[in-house]
């Protein structure tokens, strides 16, 4: 008694719909993998709480040295004999590596002229944001740089 | 010899008819009238592309396409290779001056209203091209693996990010990973010379076959004064052409070969001086005067939508130049083309100077 009560599909609409489905699923299978093979795999993150700088001694004050924490760039700067500065070296405008700039004690980006103060305040230029900060703890004549606890 | 040429003529002839293509080559006519020098600025280019060809396969026979290998092999290329450095040399230059006669041959084509009906495609092939080229001439640029390659990358790559909901994807798309890395290299190898170099081939054939198909086009406000034929006159004289433009090839690559720079160091900050290639400093000097915020966009983003939508508007201009359509004059044309050309070169050389 349904099946009088059902509407029937025609043949020709059906085999259309058919047709539709099977070709997207068809196009589907192939583009699918191939954005997923685009879509570099996620690498593990080295997480790091610290690194440290051992030979102080040939780090002369008034010098600047980048090292790497993790992935990212820190520049480490030695003001005084026991006053050190760690920053992120990645410029906040488009992620160019910073530079001290001694004689204006600043921290200078080259690529578009951005430049920060000591506390890695953003002074000029496009950088929209101040440096990220991290600590530098002196002990037992080795530097220990860590991240600034938010 | 005669004979043994006329045979084979024939013994293909038989098979494909060939000599039809003759025929039709022969009947084709190129206009002669005061503008008719810019014809051949198409030509000079396709012959760069072809330069660039040949010389980026020779490279490829040497160059190591990875970060810890594509700057020794430059340098094996330049150094211990016989005429490696030329090679190199000729492929950069070639590079600038493709994109340089692109540019003529383009807003030539632009002044003349050639994009009209019946060859609205032909244009936008064209601009397609030009925006390939583009794309050619950035990838190519970070192959060297040199510190101002490295950066001008990062920087580049970093403002597609800008760009809301499609941009980190493309990014990231674009990089390979989270940052320039080798990744990126490898990525930017695999567009240079797989993936750009079909794409562009493809759309080279459309463009070059609708321009045999529909013959040169007349121009709008010039008197004709005659024709030549294509074949062999006008082909002859693009040939001698093509001859100079080898020679002025060589003099600048031989007299101001292409340096290397110095190895790209993540850990070493961004020197001084950080350029793109001269064919995106307009772009990038207006990014720069732009204020970090407009109103409540980011000056960057403003930036890239307006510069993508004037390159939208630029493939469709057979499309909305409604009037020229109409056989009208359109004046807006000329004062939007002196405006693109004044507005490119002032950005450029202030690039230079600031
Ligand atoms: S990336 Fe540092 S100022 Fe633009």
């Amino acid at each position: 008694m349904n099946t009088t009560t059902q509407k029937k599909i025609p043949r020709k609409d059906f085999f259309k719909y058919i047709i539709n489905i099977s070709t997207s699923a068809f196009l589907i299978l192939i583009v699918y993998p191939i954005v997923s093979f685009l879509k570099p795999p996620k690498q593990r993150e080295v997480e790091v709480s610290d690194v440290k700088i051992s030979n102080l001694d040939d780090f002369a004050i008034g010098d600047s040295k980048i090292v790497r924490f993790g992935n990212k760039p820190i520049i480490v700067i030695r003001k005084e004999k026991e006053q050190f500065i760690a920053l992120s070296a990645a410029c906040t405008h488009l992620d160019c590596t910073v530079q001290y700039k001694k004689d204006e004690s600043i921290i200078w980006c080259a690529c578009h002229n951005g430049k920060y103060d000591l506390t890695g305040r953003n002074i000029s230029g496009p950088p929209p944001r101040p440096l990220d900060k991290f600590v530098a703890t002196l002990k037992n004549n080795e530097l220990i740089i860590t991240k600034a606890s938010s | 010899m005669k004979k043994l040429f006329n045979n084979i003529y024939s013994w293909i002839d038989e098979r494909v008819q060939i000599s039809d293509l003759v025929k039709f080559m022969s009947k084709k006519y190129v206009p002669i009238h005061s503008h008719s020098i810019w014809y051949y600025f198409g030509g000079v280019s396709l012959f760069f592309f072809i330069i660039q060809v040949v010389t980026g396969i020779l490279l490829t026979f040497y160059y190591k396409g990875s970060s810890e290998q594509a700057y020794e092999s430059i340098k094996f290329i330049m150094s211990k290779v016989e005429f490696g450095w030329l090679i190199r040399s000729i492929h950069a230059w070639s590079a600038n001056l493709f994109i340089f006669t692109i540019f003529i041959h383009m807003f030539s084509v632009f002044f003349e209203r050639t994009y009209r009906k019946p060859r609205e495609l032909t244009w936008v092939t064209g601009v397609l091209l030009f925006f390939l080229s583009l794309s050619f001439g950035f990838s190519g640029y970070l192959l060297p693996w040199n510190e101002l390659a490295y950066f001008a990358t990062k920087v580049g790559t970093d403002i597609v990010g800008v760009v809301p909901i499609i941009g980190e994807p493309l990014k990231l798309l674009l990089r390979g990973s989270e940052d320039v890395t080798g990744a990126t290299l490898s990525r930017f190898f695999a567009f240079h010379v797989m993936l750009l170099p079909l794409i562009f081939s493809l759309i080279l054939f459309i463009h070059l076959l609708l321009v045999q198909i529909q013959g040169m086009s007349e121009p709008v406000e010039e008197k004709v004064k005659g024709n030549m034929p294509f074949f062999p006159n006008f082909f002859l004289r693009d040939l001698i052409l093509w001859l100079l433009v080898l020679n002025i090839l060589a003099v600048l690559a031989v007299f101001f070969p292409s340096e290397l720079g110095l190895k790209a160091n993540p850990l070493a900050p961004a020197p001084a001086g950080i350029k793109p290639e001269w064919y995106f400093m307009f772009m990038f000097q207006s990014l720069k005067f732009l204020p970090s915020k407009i109103l409540f966009i980011d000056g960057e983003l403003l930036g890239i939508l307006l510069f993508g939508s004037a390159g939208v508007l630029w493939l469709l201009v057979p499309f909305w130049d409604r009037k020229t359509a109409r056989g009208q004059k359109n004046r807006l044309i000329n004062y939007i083309g002196i405006f693109a050309i004044i507005f490119i070169i002032v950005m450029t050389i202030l690039g230079w100077v600031l």
